[in-house]
């Protein structure tokens, strides 16, 4: 019995394991979807540190001038980030 | 049953093998199929490491003592709660706790980025499998849960009467869970640095694992330290034990990382510095499970020295070259993308405490490793207690709370004087005003310069955490009109990060408090009382009222009641126990293996308030009942084989009868003479400590707790939750940002 356990064990998993090699063969996702991954995360992390600032400012711990200044800096390089997004997303290669 | 675990063990280590292969050939080759049959073997393993934990648990329930691990760690008289907890007592147990743990972690990592992390997640599932397949081969061929015996003993051997204790049912899983989801980042990390992707997505997707490998360390971290207060008898909850700094250490390289990602995130700097910590905490995790199973270090959670120690080594040593290896190979793509722009900002803050941290690290592991060190260079183990650690941890710690209370009111990036001026006045006057109370009080606190000063930081940082949730709750209002705790709540709602990581400086501070206190200010006195003496600590009158007994089948219980006063009212009455356990040792005889000394543990008298904790224990010993111990040893040495010789030729039935009689003679032989300690009592040893604010520790500790969840729970994403343009994105622009850039996200409530 204990035998018979260990084997239905086994060909489960290999029945599990081995299930998408028996599926139609796939390539992985191209070199531009993972920068394309790479970006949009990036693209966050702009948006939480436009947050952040925006906080920053609000709590008092940011002047004015120093706000406006680093709100046009982030707000630049998330502009990049999106455009490179644009451009992966329209042309992939 | 023992059969199928061995054959669980043996199919999940081929599993792992499989799981590595395929995955890598799949990600070198470009074959999804394959990678997603790696990322299977993980949920396979998943399963196999849990229906072989049940296995093992299901034996120490049924008292199966034909499994060898259930013989030398449990018993029939284990109380039931105890039994489960005694799985990972053992070394074998242990070690599939650590594969059932890390399979399910890596599980739900693996599940959760299925679809993302293309390139870096085989290789991560590789090295994830790679520490399952370790530990799962440990298990099958040095120290299998499943070994059994052709000859079972009728009775196991017990568990350690120290595990014993409420704590062990959740502390080592949780320090386990916090060692396993270490090794989640580690594997990401190793899979970015062999993929070269090293911007922010590894980073995002690991970030809530480690956060979670932080709190359950944590957590693990403190129940390990109640135990020690509660338990061990000593009066203290940190010894820098070897295998308590083997968790502390990577909780602090785990804290360092959750700080400087941040850095890393926001601004592209700090890659080789943030790879370094997370391969570190990844490391040390390992090294802190080989500290506890190992028994080369002499520790008081070592249970039970073993042979394991060269495959950690060389696990350890792999860990360690290939982390050189990958982050020199990758030295040109981990340079940053930013400088630092201000000393006054917070990435410099987080940078500073991140080397406040790492110093922490470095003196713990030195002083730890200190006795090998010796004994390699000079053959002599020189072994060094908790002085070593103060002179360096005790102004690192005033160092680390100083800049959990500059973090939260200094801006990212830059900050003018005024606004320094503005967020640092209240806090500064607050730590200010401490100072000077305490130093003038009398009485207060001054002969303890150190004490003195965490004081005054902490109230420095809990003002700076009030000031900031304050602003943030006036800011709110402004915009939304809300009452003050519906705006309290949107505020830490719509910024979990920041005020969950907030509410953790407030924790620490806190905790901090506690333990300068309780270590600076504590009053002992150890002290021999009879019944009806006193003794005084720290101006209460400990008096020993009575004795008290407790017997059973289970153990023998030597405790006091004891009357504590001040000035003459009556403050508390405690009672505090030291238990003996029966010993499975043949040569203490059949009565004095209910008196061993050897296994024992206490319990604690302990009354305490948020103002101070009396903590009393008593140290009694069976010694002035030697005669009678060996007395009765002696006529069961005599009487016991007479009547086992009879008992064997008399029909089952009666030769039990005959034998239940023997040992109802031996139950009340020694009964009655454990009875003495009540009817005839001796002058006993007490250990009675008086210390205040330690209560502040687990409080501390629950708001530091607190905040980790605010922090991890799951913050909805920018993307999803900013309204995107309906028409297919623009042509992209030429990459410099126009001089009026457009609004980006639409400014919402903080």
């Amino acid at each position: 019995m204990q035998y018979l356990f260990v084997f239905v064990v086994l060909a489960g998993v290999l029945l599990f394991v081995t299930a998408p090699l028996r599926r139609a063969s796939s390539a992985e996702p191209s070199l531009a979807d993972a920068n394309l991954a790479e970006l949009e995360a990036a693209r966050e992390a702009k948006y939480r540190e436009l947050s952040d600032a925006d906080l920053d400012h609000r709590t008092g711990k940011l002047s004015d001038d120093d706000y406006e200044e680093i709100d046009r800096t982030l707000r630049g390089e998330a502009i990049t980030i999106m455009h490179d997004i644009d451009r992966a997303t329209i042309d992939p290669q | 049953m023992a059969l199928i675990g061995r054959a669980l063990l043996l199919i999940a280590l081929g599993t792992a093998g499989f799981g590595i292969w395929a995955s890598i050939y799949g990600v070198r080759n470009g074959r999804r199929e394959w990678v997603d049959a790696g990322r299977r073997s993980v949920y396979a393993l998943a399963a196999l490491a849990t229906i072989a934990f049940v296995i093992l648990e299901d034996a120490f329930w049924r008292n199966d003592f034909s499994f060898n691990v259930v013989a030398n760690h449990s018993s029939t008289t284990t109380p039931a709660f105890y039994k489960l907890a005694a799985a990972w007592s053992s070394q074998e147990g242990s070690l599939l706790l650590w594969v059932f743990l890390l399979s399910l972690w890596s599980s739900l990592m693996l599940f959760l980025v299925r679809k993302r992390a293309r390139e870096v997640t085989p290789y991560a599932t590789a090295v994830l499998l790679g520490f399952a397949a370790f530990f799962t081969s440990l298990a099958a061929f040095w120290a299998n849960p499943f070994s059994t015996s052709s000859t079972p003993p009728s009775e196991g051997a017990g568990l350690d009467p120290l595990l014993l204790h409420p704590t062990m049912m959740i502390h080592p899983p949780m320090l386990y869970s916090g060692y396993t989801l270490l090794t989640i980042p580690f594997a990401f990390a190793v899979g970015a640095l062999v993929t070269g992707r090293l911007g922010a997505e590894w980073i995002s997707l690991t970030r809530r694992f480690a956060l979670a490998a932080w709190l359950f360390l944590g957590i693990g971290i403190l129940l390990g330290a109640l135990w020690s207060y509660t338990e061990l008898g000593w009066g203290g909850y940190w010894a820098w034990d070897p295998v308590e700094n083997a968790a502390l250490m990577p909780w602090l390289c785990i804290t360092a990382f959750i700080h400087s990602i941040m850095i890393q995130e926001k601004r592209g700097m700090l890659k080789v510095w943030n790879v370094s910590l997370v391969l570190g905490a990844g490391t040390l995790s390992i090294l802190g499970t080989f500290l506890v199973r190992s028994g080369i270090l002499d520790s008081i959670h070592a249970f039970g020295a073993s042979t394991l120690g060269i495959p950690f080594v060389i696990l350890i040593a792999v860990m360690v070259m290939g982390s050189i290896g990958l982050i020199l190979w990758r030295r040109e793509e981990l340079r940053s993308d930013a400088r630092l722009e201000s000393l006054l900002s917070r990435e410099a803050v987080f940078l500073f405490q991140n080397l406040v941290l790492v110093g922490m690290v470095f003196v713990i592991f030195w002083v730890t490793f200190f006795p090998l060190i010796s004994q390699a260079l000079t053959g002599t183990k020189v072994s060094v207690g908790p002085p070593a650690f103060r002179p360096f941890i005790v102004p690192l710690a005033l160092i680390l709370v100083a800049l959990s209370g500059i973090g939260p009111i200094i801006a990212w990036r830059r900050v003018t004087v005024a606004n320094l001026r503005r967020n640092f006045a209240l806090p500064v006057a607050a730590g200010l005003v401490t100072l000077f109370v305490l130093l003038f009080l009398p009485g207060g606190p001054r002969s303890r310069p150190f004490a003195l000063i965490m004081f005054a930081l902490a109230a420095f940082v809990l003002t700076s955490v009030a000031q900031e949730l304050w602003r943030g709750v006036a800011a709110r209002r402004a915009m939304t009109h809300d009452p003050v705790p519906v705006a309290l709540v949107g505020l830490v709602r719509r910024n979990r990060r920041r005020y969950g990581g907030y509410t953790v400086h407030a924790g620490l501070a806190v905790l901090l408090v506690g333990v300068a206190a309780s270590s600076s200010f504590q009053h002992s006195n150890d002290v021999i009382l009879k019944p009806g003496q006193s003794a005084s600590v720290d101006g209460y009158a400990i008096r020993y009222v009575r004795p008290v007994e407790t017997i059973s089948s289970q153990k023998i219980g030597f405790g006091a009641v004891l009357d504590v006063t001040k000035g003459g009212k009556h403050v508390t009455t405690v009672t505090t126990v030291r238990n003996f356990y029966p010993s499975q040792n043949p040569n203490d005889g059949l009565i004095g293996k209910f008196f061993d000394t050897s296994n024992a543990d206490s319990e604690v008298g302990l009354d305490q308030n948020l103002r101070r904790n009396i903590w009393t224990v008593i140290n009694a010993q069976p010694t002035p009942l030697a005669s009678l111990i060996n007395k009765g040893n002696n006529v069961f040495a005599a009487y016991a084989p007479q009547v086992m010789t009879k008992a064997a030729k008399l029909p089952p039935a009666q030769a039990q009868a005959a034998m239940n009689t023997l040992w109802e003679y031996r139950d009340a032989a020694v009964s009655e003479i454990a009875h003495r300690f009540v009817t005839n009592p001796w002058p006993t040893e007490f250990l009675l400590i008086v210390a205040p604010l330690v209560s502040w520790i687990w409080i501390g500790a629950l708001i530091i707790g607190l905040g980790g969840l605010i922090a991890l729970w799951p913050v909805p994403s920018f993307a999803r939750r900013r309204a995107q343009a309906p028409s297919p994105a623009r042509p992209p622009a030429p990459p410099s940002p126009p001089a009026t850039p457009p609004r980006l996200p639409v400014r919402e409530p903080v």
